[in-house]
Protein backbone atom coordinates (compact mmCIF):
# COMPACT_ATOMS: atom_id res chain seq x y z
CA UNK A 1 0.00 0.00 0.00
CA UNK A 2 2.88 2.72 0.53
CA UNK A 3 4.03 1.53 -2.82
CA UNK A 4 0.72 3.79 -4.41
CA UNK A 5 1.87 6.57 -2.34
CA UNK A 6 4.92 7.92 -4.04
CA UNK A 7 3.74 9.05 -7.33
CA UNK A 8 1.27 11.36 -5.36
CA UNK A 9 3.66 12.69 -3.00
CA UNK A 10 6.47 13.39 -5.72
CA UNK A 11 3.65 15.38 -7.96
CA UNK A 12 2.79 17.37 -4.80
CA UNK A 13 6.73 18.42 -3.90
CA UNK A 14 7.01 19.37 -7.22
CA UNK A 15 4.17 21.86 -7.48
CA UNK A 16 5.10 23.33 -3.58
CA UNK A 17 8.86 23.88 -4.93
CA UNK A 18 7.46 25.18 -8.53
CA UNK A 19 5.06 27.35 -6.52
CA UNK A 20 8.15 28.96 -3.89
CA UNK A 21 10.59 29.06 -7.19
CA UNK A 22 7.61 31.66 -8.71
CA UNK A 23 6.96 33.15 -5.74
CA UNK A 24 3.24 33.85 -6.96
CA UNK A 25 0.06 31.03 -7.38
CA UNK A 26 -1.51 32.94 -10.53
CA UNK A 27 -3.74 30.99 -12.30
CA UNK A 28 -1.30 30.81 -15.29
CA UNK A 29 2.17 30.00 -13.41
CA UNK A 30 -0.19 27.64 -11.30
CA UNK A 31 -1.06 25.55 -14.41
CA UNK A 32 2.14 25.81 -15.96
CA UNK A 33 3.16 23.86 -13.12
CA UNK A 34 0.87 21.45 -12.74
CA UNK A 35 0.69 20.57 -16.10
CA UNK A 36 5.17 20.07 -15.79
CA UNK A 37 4.66 18.26 -12.53
CA UNK A 38 2.49 15.95 -14.12
CA UNK A 39 4.22 15.40 -17.03
CA UNK A 40 7.72 14.79 -14.48
CA UNK A 41 5.83 11.92 -12.61
CA UNK A 42 4.48 10.39 -15.47
CA UNK A 43 7.48 10.13 -16.91
CA UNK A 44 9.49 9.28 -14.17
CA UNK A 45 7.53 7.01 -11.83
CA UNK A 46 10.24 5.99 -10.28
CA UNK A 47 12.37 8.23 -8.45
CA UNK A 48 13.78 9.13 -4.51
CA UNK A 49 12.75 11.97 -2.54
CA UNK A 50 12.89 13.33 0.62
CA UNK A 51 9.01 12.12 1.22
CA UNK A 52 9.91 9.04 -0.38
CA UNK A 53 9.18 6.41 2.51
CA UNK A 54 8.06 9.05 5.04
CA UNK A 55 5.31 8.06 6.90
CA UNK A 56 2.06 9.73 7.10
CA UNK A 57 1.06 9.36 10.68
CA UNK A 58 0.26 12.19 12.64
CA UNK A 59 3.38 10.87 15.21
CA UNK A 60 5.30 10.94 11.90
CA UNK A 61 4.80 14.50 11.00
CA UNK A 62 5.03 15.44 15.04
CA UNK A 63 8.85 13.34 14.79
CA UNK A 64 9.30 15.71 11.50
CA UNK A 65 9.03 18.80 13.19
CA UNK A 66 10.59 17.97 15.94
CA UNK A 67 13.35 16.43 13.82
CA UNK A 68 13.95 20.27 12.36
CA UNK A 69 14.18 21.99 15.42
CA UNK A 70 16.90 19.91 17.15
CA UNK A 71 18.32 19.91 13.87
CA UNK A 72 18.32 23.53 14.01
CA UNK A 73 19.73 23.57 17.21
CA UNK A 74 22.70 21.59 16.87
CA UNK A 75 23.48 23.44 13.57
CA UNK A 76 23.75 26.69 15.79
CA UNK A 77 25.27 25.01 18.23
CA UNK A 78 27.92 23.01 16.91
CA UNK A 79 28.68 26.42 14.57
CA UNK A 80 29.14 28.53 17.31
CA UNK A 81 32.21 25.88 18.51
CA UNK A 82 33.65 25.63 15.89
CA UNK A 83 33.97 29.20 15.49
CA UNK A 84 35.67 28.92 19.08
CA UNK A 85 37.84 26.20 17.38
CA UNK A 86 38.98 28.21 14.68
CA UNK A 87 38.90 31.59 16.52
CA UNK A 88 41.67 29.93 19.16
CA UNK A 89 45.12 30.39 18.56
CA UNK A 90 46.74 27.05 19.65
CA UNK A 91 43.71 25.60 17.47
CA UNK A 92 42.85 22.50 19.81
CA UNK A 93 41.52 19.40 17.67
CA UNK A 94 41.91 16.00 18.32
CA UNK A 95 40.80 14.09 15.60
CA UNK A 96 39.87 10.92 14.32
CA UNK A 97 37.40 8.72 12.11
CA UNK A 98 35.35 7.19 13.96
CA UNK A 99 32.74 4.16 12.57
CA UNK A 100 29.37 4.23 13.81
CA UNK A 101 26.12 1.82 13.53
CA UNK A 102 22.44 3.00 12.41
CA UNK A 103 19.42 0.97 12.65
CA UNK A 104 18.29 2.79 9.78
CA UNK A 105 17.11 0.86 6.92
CA UNK A 106 15.60 3.13 4.51
CA UNK A 107 17.67 4.82 2.13
CA UNK A 108 15.87 8.08 2.82
CA UNK A 109 15.98 8.22 5.78
CA UNK A 110 19.78 6.95 6.18
CA UNK A 111 20.62 10.11 3.52
CA UNK A 112 18.99 12.83 5.22
CA UNK A 113 21.26 10.78 8.95
CA UNK A 114 24.49 11.34 6.88
CA UNK A 115 23.76 14.67 5.57
CA UNK A 116 22.67 16.01 9.37
CA UNK A 117 25.44 14.48 10.78
CA UNK A 118 27.21 16.26 7.90
CA UNK A 119 25.69 19.66 8.83
CA UNK A 120 26.57 19.73 12.44
CA UNK A 121 30.19 21.08 12.36
CA UNK A 122 32.71 18.68 14.05
CA UNK A 123 31.48 15.41 12.47
CA UNK A 124 31.94 14.50 8.81
CA UNK A 125 30.47 11.36 7.05
CA UNK A 126 33.26 10.36 5.08
CA UNK A 127 31.56 6.36 4.24
CA UNK A 128 28.75 4.41 4.12
CA UNK A 129 28.77 0.76 3.95
CA UNK A 130 25.86 -1.24 4.37
CA UNK A 131 25.04 -0.19 8.37
CA UNK A 132 27.94 1.44 9.35
CA UNK A 133 28.76 5.34 8.65
CA UNK A 134 32.10 6.48 9.25
CA UNK A 135 32.63 9.96 10.36
CA UNK A 136 35.36 12.11 10.65
CA UNK A 137 35.31 13.85 14.16
CA UNK A 138 37.37 16.81 14.87
CA UNK A 139 37.11 16.54 18.62
CA UNK A 140 36.72 13.24 19.12
CA UNK A 141 36.47 12.39 22.45
CA UNK A 142 36.50 8.39 21.66
CA UNK A 143 36.71 6.10 19.18
CA UNK A 144 34.67 3.32 20.57
CA UNK A 145 32.01 2.27 17.85
CA UNK A 146 29.43 2.20 20.73
CA UNK A 147 30.14 5.30 22.66
CA UNK A 148 30.80 7.16 19.35
CA UNK A 149 27.20 6.06 18.02
CA UNK A 150 25.63 7.07 21.01
CA UNK A 151 27.03 10.18 20.68
CA UNK A 152 26.89 11.03 16.99
CA UNK A 153 23.65 8.93 15.70
CA UNK A 154 21.33 8.62 18.90
CA UNK A 155 19.92 11.91 18.65
CA UNK A 156 18.45 12.05 15.37
CA UNK A 157 17.99 8.46 14.37
CA UNK A 158 15.48 9.16 17.58
CA UNK A 159 13.22 10.77 15.37
CA UNK A 160 14.19 9.49 12.09
CA UNK A 161 12.66 5.92 12.71
CA UNK A 162 9.03 7.27 13.79
CA UNK A 163 9.34 9.50 10.58
CA UNK A 164 10.34 6.29 8.18
CA UNK A 165 9.58 3.03 8.25
CA UNK B 1 8.06 48.82 12.13
CA UNK B 2 10.50 48.72 8.88
CA UNK B 3 12.71 50.02 11.12
CA UNK B 4 12.79 47.08 13.33
CA UNK B 5 13.03 44.67 10.65
CA UNK B 6 15.71 46.19 9.66
CA UNK B 7 17.91 46.18 12.71
CA UNK B 8 17.44 42.06 13.22
CA UNK B 9 17.70 41.33 8.97
CA UNK B 10 21.28 44.20 9.68
CA UNK B 11 21.71 41.46 12.63
CA UNK B 12 21.80 38.43 11.29
CA UNK B 13 23.05 39.77 8.19
CA UNK B 14 26.40 40.48 9.70
CA UNK B 15 26.12 37.42 12.23
CA UNK B 16 25.77 35.33 8.99
CA UNK B 17 28.82 36.91 7.04
CA UNK B 18 30.70 36.44 10.10
CA UNK B 19 30.26 32.54 10.25
CA UNK B 20 31.44 33.10 6.41
CA UNK B 21 33.98 34.53 7.86
CA UNK B 22 35.17 31.87 10.21
CA UNK B 23 34.64 28.93 7.62
CA UNK B 24 37.28 30.70 5.03
CA UNK B 25 39.67 31.21 8.84
CA UNK B 26 39.17 27.56 9.32
CA UNK B 27 39.85 26.26 5.46
CA UNK B 28 43.13 28.77 5.95
CA UNK B 29 44.15 27.19 9.56
CA UNK B 30 43.04 23.23 9.39
CA UNK B 31 45.92 20.86 9.22
CA UNK B 32 44.44 18.31 6.62
CA UNK B 33 41.66 17.91 4.12
CA UNK B 34 39.37 16.28 6.56
CA UNK B 35 39.97 19.12 8.91
CA UNK B 36 38.92 21.66 6.15
CA UNK B 37 36.23 20.52 5.08
CA UNK B 38 34.87 20.13 8.12
CA UNK B 39 35.43 23.92 9.00
CA UNK B 40 35.55 25.74 5.56
CA UNK B 41 32.48 24.19 4.02
CA UNK B 42 30.20 23.42 7.16
CA UNK B 43 30.70 26.62 9.25
CA UNK B 44 29.66 28.62 5.84
CA UNK B 45 25.99 26.57 5.79
CA UNK B 46 25.07 28.31 8.76
CA UNK B 47 26.50 31.63 7.76
CA UNK B 48 25.03 31.52 4.30
CA UNK B 49 21.32 30.38 5.81
CA UNK B 50 21.97 33.35 8.38
CA UNK B 51 22.79 36.24 5.65
CA UNK B 52 19.98 34.89 3.54
CA UNK B 53 17.82 35.17 6.56
CA UNK B 54 18.64 38.84 7.33
CA UNK B 55 18.08 39.65 3.54
CA UNK B 56 14.44 38.05 4.05
CA UNK B 57 14.13 40.60 6.67
CA UNK B 58 15.61 43.30 4.74
CA UNK B 59 13.32 42.52 1.65
CA UNK B 60 10.26 40.51 2.94
CA UNK B 61 9.17 40.28 -0.75
CA UNK B 62 11.53 37.67 -1.00
CA UNK B 63 11.21 35.38 1.45
CA UNK B 64 9.87 32.48 -0.01
CA UNK B 65 12.62 32.15 -3.15
CA UNK B 66 15.32 32.80 -0.38
CA UNK B 67 13.66 30.40 1.67
CA UNK B 68 13.70 27.83 -1.59
CA UNK B 69 17.74 28.64 -2.43
CA UNK B 70 18.21 27.91 2.24
CA UNK B 71 16.65 24.24 1.93
CA UNK B 72 18.49 23.81 -1.67
CA UNK B 73 21.83 24.57 0.29
CA UNK B 74 20.89 22.34 2.98
CA UNK B 75 20.54 19.36 1.14
CA UNK B 76 23.34 20.23 -0.73
CA UNK B 77 25.92 21.45 1.01
CA UNK B 78 26.37 18.58 3.25
CA UNK B 79 26.13 16.21 0.13
CA UNK B 80 29.47 17.94 -1.61
CA UNK B 81 30.68 17.48 1.47
CA UNK B 82 30.61 14.16 2.16
CA UNK B 83 31.33 13.28 -1.84
CA UNK B 84 34.49 15.43 -1.19
CA UNK B 85 35.66 13.66 1.92
CA UNK B 86 34.92 10.63 0.59
CA UNK B 87 37.08 11.45 -2.68
CA UNK B 88 39.43 12.03 -0.62
CA UNK B 89 39.79 9.33 1.02
CA UNK B 90 39.60 7.01 -1.37
CA UNK B 91 41.96 8.78 -3.41
CA UNK B 92 44.32 7.61 -0.75
CA UNK B 93 44.97 11.26 1.46
CA UNK B 94 45.66 10.58 4.55
CA UNK B 95 44.52 12.72 7.74
CA UNK B 96 46.90 14.91 9.67
CA UNK B 97 49.36 12.83 11.70
CA UNK B 98 47.50 14.00 15.03
CA UNK B 99 44.15 12.38 14.03
CA UNK B 100 44.09 9.48 16.81
CA UNK B 101 42.31 6.41 14.68
CA UNK B 102 41.12 5.71 10.85
CA UNK B 103 38.73 3.16 11.75
CA UNK B 104 37.97 3.18 7.92
CA UNK B 105 41.10 2.84 6.69
CA UNK B 106 41.49 0.16 9.25
CA UNK B 107 38.44 -1.88 7.96
CA UNK B 108 39.44 -0.94 4.36
CA UNK B 109 42.89 -2.94 5.30
CA UNK B 110 41.38 -5.76 7.18
CA UNK B 111 39.08 -6.69 4.32
CA UNK B 112 41.38 -6.45 1.46
CA UNK C 1 22.13 52.66 9.97
CA UNK C 2 21.84 50.10 7.16
CA UNK C 3 24.89 51.00 5.40
CA UNK C 4 26.82 50.28 7.99
CA UNK C 5 25.26 47.30 8.52
CA UNK C 6 25.70 46.65 4.20
CA UNK C 7 29.46 47.73 4.46
CA UNK C 8 30.61 45.37 7.63
CA UNK C 9 28.41 42.51 5.57
CA UNK C 10 30.30 43.07 2.84
CA UNK C 11 33.69 43.65 4.02
CA UNK C 12 33.28 40.02 6.48
CA UNK C 13 32.13 38.49 2.80
CA UNK C 14 35.14 40.06 1.22
CA UNK C 15 37.53 38.52 4.40
CA UNK C 16 35.82 34.91 4.27
CA UNK C 17 36.81 34.87 0.11
CA UNK C 18 40.42 36.13 0.72
CA UNK C 19 41.04 33.04 3.28
CA UNK C 20 38.96 31.04 0.53
CA UNK C 21 41.05 32.28 -2.13
CA UNK C 22 44.51 31.70 -0.07
CA UNK C 23 43.45 27.92 0.66
CA UNK C 24 42.71 27.65 -2.90
CA UNK C 25 46.36 28.65 -4.01
CA UNK C 26 47.98 27.13 -2.00
CA UNK C 27 46.51 24.02 -2.22
CA UNK C 28 48.36 21.27 -1.83
CA UNK C 29 46.40 19.15 -3.21
CA UNK C 30 43.85 18.95 -5.88
CA UNK C 31 41.20 17.90 -2.96
CA UNK C 32 41.78 20.87 -0.95
CA UNK C 33 41.32 23.43 -3.81
CA UNK C 34 38.21 21.61 -4.96
CA UNK C 35 37.12 22.16 -1.00
CA UNK C 36 38.38 25.78 -1.53
CA UNK C 37 36.29 26.43 -4.61
CA UNK C 38 33.21 24.78 -2.79
CA UNK C 39 33.58 27.30 -0.26
CA UNK C 40 34.39 30.22 -2.70
CA UNK C 41 31.11 29.51 -4.13
CA UNK C 42 28.60 28.90 -1.06
CA UNK C 43 30.46 32.65 -0.18
CA UNK C 44 29.54 33.64 -3.62
CA UNK C 45 26.56 33.09 -3.02
CA UNK C 46 25.57 35.36 -0.23
CA UNK C 47 27.77 38.16 -2.16
CA UNK C 48 25.24 37.66 -4.89
CA UNK C 49 22.18 37.71 -2.95
CA UNK C 50 23.44 40.66 -1.18
CA UNK C 51 24.24 42.55 -4.42
CA UNK C 52 20.92 41.80 -5.55
CA UNK C 53 19.34 43.91 -2.28
CA UNK C 54 22.03 46.64 -2.23
CA UNK C 55 20.66 47.04 -5.95
CA UNK C 56 17.32 46.27 -5.57
CA UNK C 57 17.07 43.93 -8.49
CA UNK C 58 15.10 40.57 -7.56
CA UNK C 59 16.92 38.82 -10.81
CA UNK C 60 19.93 38.32 -8.40
CA UNK C 61 18.38 35.45 -6.66
CA UNK C 62 17.37 33.55 -9.45
CA UNK C 63 21.45 33.93 -10.57
CA UNK C 64 22.04 32.94 -7.12
CA UNK C 65 19.75 29.82 -7.41
CA UNK C 66 21.07 29.12 -10.74
CA UNK C 67 24.61 29.16 -9.83
CA UNK C 68 23.83 26.99 -6.13
CA UNK C 69 22.79 24.17 -8.88
CA UNK C 70 25.17 24.62 -10.93
CA UNK C 71 28.30 24.51 -8.49
CA UNK C 72 27.12 21.90 -6.72
CA UNK C 73 27.32 19.69 -9.66
CA UNK C 74 30.31 20.85 -10.79
CA UNK C 75 31.86 19.96 -6.93
CA UNK C 76 29.96 16.60 -7.45
CA UNK C 77 31.71 15.51 -11.03
CA UNK C 78 34.99 17.19 -9.80
CA UNK C 79 35.12 15.08 -6.74
CA UNK C 80 33.99 11.72 -8.78
CA UNK C 81 37.08 12.44 -10.71
CA UNK C 82 39.49 12.57 -8.25
CA UNK C 83 38.16 9.49 -6.70
CA UNK C 84 40.15 7.82 -9.60
CA UNK C 85 43.28 8.81 -7.10
CA UNK C 86 45.60 11.50 -7.63
CA UNK C 87 49.40 12.09 -8.29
Amino acid sequence: MSRSMPPLKLFATLVVFWILLNGSVAPGTLAVGLVVAGAIVLLFPVSLSVVSGHRLTPEALVASLAYVGYFLKELVKANVRMAALVLNPRLPIDPAIVKVRTRLTDPVARLLLANSITLTPGTLTVEISEGWLYVHWVVAPTTDPEAATRAIVAGFERYLEVMYA
Amino acid sequence: MSGLLDVIGGILLIGGTAFLAFGGLGLLRMPDTYTRIQAGTKATTLGTLLTLLGIAFLQPAWALKLLLIMLFLMFTNPLSSQVLARAAHRAGIAPAPQTRADKLAEDEEGAA
Amino acid sequence: MLDAFLITAASLIGLALTFAMARFLRGPRAVDRVVAFDALTIVSLSAIVLAGLVTGRAIYLDVALVYALLSFLGVIVAARYLEGGEE
